[in-house]
């Protein structure tokens, strides 16, 4: 595997896999945290995998205890060094296919006819080309559960929002760029609306607390807003 | 119960973290000065991972319906009881009905008080801290309010040593202070001079020789939109050499990060767990504290460490906490 690691200050180790966004990047990202998973240091507090990095927090206290007379920083790279050396293969996270339900347009989707206008496309044709996309989540950011979700269609992209609204409802789908989103909680944010889905993305009560979790593939699929009714009285 | 009077600027419940979690996206929290948070629990026989309050600017006013052990560590918020001043950085006993009552920050930012016991919450992905804007942890996943009625837990075994031997000392008086103290040398403010402590961040490189130069021979302010998510200074408008899109990554406790504008934010407890901005810097550990006491309007200034000396004075630091809880025990066998 080629990779390089770098401190984030004194209780972080940053893997980095390149510059690059691909599917190979990905894979290489998943065997590493599944491989975070199973190892048990106490000096490992957790991990935050991202497009091409994954950062690793340690207990500075801790890894100075097993690290005799190495410097804790250059102990935890040598242990990442041993456990990065071999091939990773197989035995990881299946990948999952998560399928969200999306009420696309109407109240939940105001700006639905702004990306239709801007790409020369009705509102329909942007529903069925965001609802046969083939999309994978890079990671989890920005807040509670949101993914950041690679694999939409050039042809609904649309730039951010010139002010970003200061209130956007929880679970609502969103478009900025090449990207697509659905903010999990409540919160500001600058991206086109375009629909809103039932299902909680942020369930601080289960574990794992979020629906979706990075390497995913996500399908989208359109309901109408009598199912989005009944389905959300499910989730509640 | 403790019950608020008065609920001061930002009064939240706060623990060492919510980690465990960065990697669904859930911020991390916890208290600001988490050696102050820390202190305070010691001084009163509490695990130093239990929640305490943290007040901010103005203190609240609070009114304690049953005896309990107290200490109030960090910035100075002018504490009094019944009306007579007390002192930070020791155990106090308190009578059942006296009023604590804070007023604006005189030295430092933020103040810790650690209840015996510690507070009964919940905990929240196992963790007491307040995430303010998912809404969850803390008392009720918010600040908190008039009127609001916290419960409290039972002393330690050596929570209940030194709530003893106070108690016995209080006589007719509403509250009784411990006659020691944290010593001097370990109380946060007394470092608060001189410039911060900082690794080069992972882009360091991308930005112009002139910004490089700025960051470390420039004084930056604190400016008034800074709070508990970050710091936004001002002072030399930084930039990179070449304009490049950074792939968002992981984000710490001290990050210095360069937006659009030039103008750094110091990422703290509230961070978001990634961003996509270039980091310049980050705030050795041990300096953290002294971050999360420095007011909107003060300055703030950075010198470099290499990554040994930052790692080494902080594992001092460490040694210096357990020799003071260990003294706080020998002093109550």
């Amino acid at each position: 595997m080629d990779y390089s690691l770098s401190p984030l200050g004194d209780q972080a180790v940053v893997i980095e896999l390149g510059t690059e966004i691909s599917p190979n990047t990905q894979l290489q990202i998943q065997k590493i945290t599944a491989l975070l998973s199973k190892v048990n240091e106490t000096w490992l507090i957790e991990w935050v995998p991202a497009f091409t990095t994954v950062t690793v927090f340690y207990s500075l206290s801790k890894a100075a205890a097993s690290a005799g007379d190495a410097l804790p920083y250059d102990f935890v790279c040598s242990r990442l060094h041993e456990w990065l050396k071999d091939p990773l293969d197989g035995d990881f996270r299946e990948q999952r296919v998560v399928e969200v339900p999306i009420c696309y347009g109407g109240d939940f989707g105001p700006d639905l006819p702004f990306v239709a206008e801007h790409n020369g496309l009705s509102p329909e044709e942007v529903i069925h080309i965001h609802s046969n996309g083939d999309y994978t989540v890079f990671m989890i950011g920005f807040a509670p559960g949101f993914p950041f979700i690679g694999g939409m269609s050039e042809r609904i992209a649309a730039p951010r929002k010139k002010s970003p609204r200061l209130k956007i409802p929880a679970r609502t789908l969103g478009i900025a760029g090449k990207q697509t989103g659905i903010y999990p909680i409540e919160t500001p944010g600058g991206w086109q609306l375009i629909g809103r889905t039932p299902i909680q993305l942020f369930k601080p009560d289960s574990h794992p607390p979020t629906l979706l979790q990075a390497g995913d593939k996500i399908k989208f699929y359109p309901i109408s807003l009598e199912e989005y009714q009944m389905l959300k009285e499910d989730h509640s | 119960m403790i019950i608020i009077h008065k609920p001061g600027l930002l009064s939240t419940l706060q623990d060492l973290g919510r980690t465990g979690y960065q990697q669904y996206g859930v911020i991390v929290s916890g208290s600001m000065d988490d050696f102050s948070h820390r202190m305070a629990n010691l001084l009163t026989g509490n695990p130093e991972e239990e929640a305490t309050l943290e007040m901010t600017l103005m203190g609240p006013t609070i009114q304690f319906d049953q005896e309990a052990l107290i200490s109030i560590c960090g910035g100075d918020l002018s504490p009094k009881i019944n009306g007579r001043p007390v002192r930070s950085w020791r155990p106090i006993f308190v009578k059942k009905g006296t009023v604590l009552e804070f007023g604006y920050a005189q030295k430092g930012c933020r103040a810790y008080l650690a209840i015996a016991g510690g507070f009964s919450i919940p905990s929240v992905m196992e963790s007491k801290s307040t995430y303010l804007r998912a809404g969850i942890g803390g008392f009720q996943g918010r600040t908190l309010k008039e009127e609001d009625a916290v419960p409290f837990g039972l002393p330690s075994p050596l929570g209940r040593k030194i709530m003893n031997s106070l108690s016995g000392q209080a006589g007719n008086q509403p509250f009784q202070e411990a006659d020691w103290s944290a010593p001097d040398e370990q109380r946060i403010l007394q470092k608060k001079d001189g410039p911060l402590r900082v690794m080069k961040g992972r882009q360091y490189a991308l930005f112009t020789p002139d910004s490089q130069t700025s960051f470390f021979q420039d004084a930056f302010t604190v400016s008034t939109e800074s709070d508990r998510m970050g710091y936004r200074l001002k002072g030399s408008s930084l930039s990179l050499a070449i304009q490049e899109e950074l792939l968002s990554e992981a984000v710490g406790f001290g990050s210095i990060q360069i937006p659009p504008d030039g103008n750094p934010i110091i990422l703290l407890a509230d961070r978001q767990t990634t961003g996509g901005y270039p980091k310049i810097a980050q705030i050795a550990a041990v300096d953290l504290p002294l971050v999360a006491q420095t007011k909107p309007g003060e300055t703030l200034r950075f010198t470099e460490v290499p990554l040994e000396e930052a790692q080494r004075m902080y594992l001092e630091r460490e040694a210096d906490l357990s020799r003071l809880k260990e003294g706080i025990k020998l002093k109550y066998l």
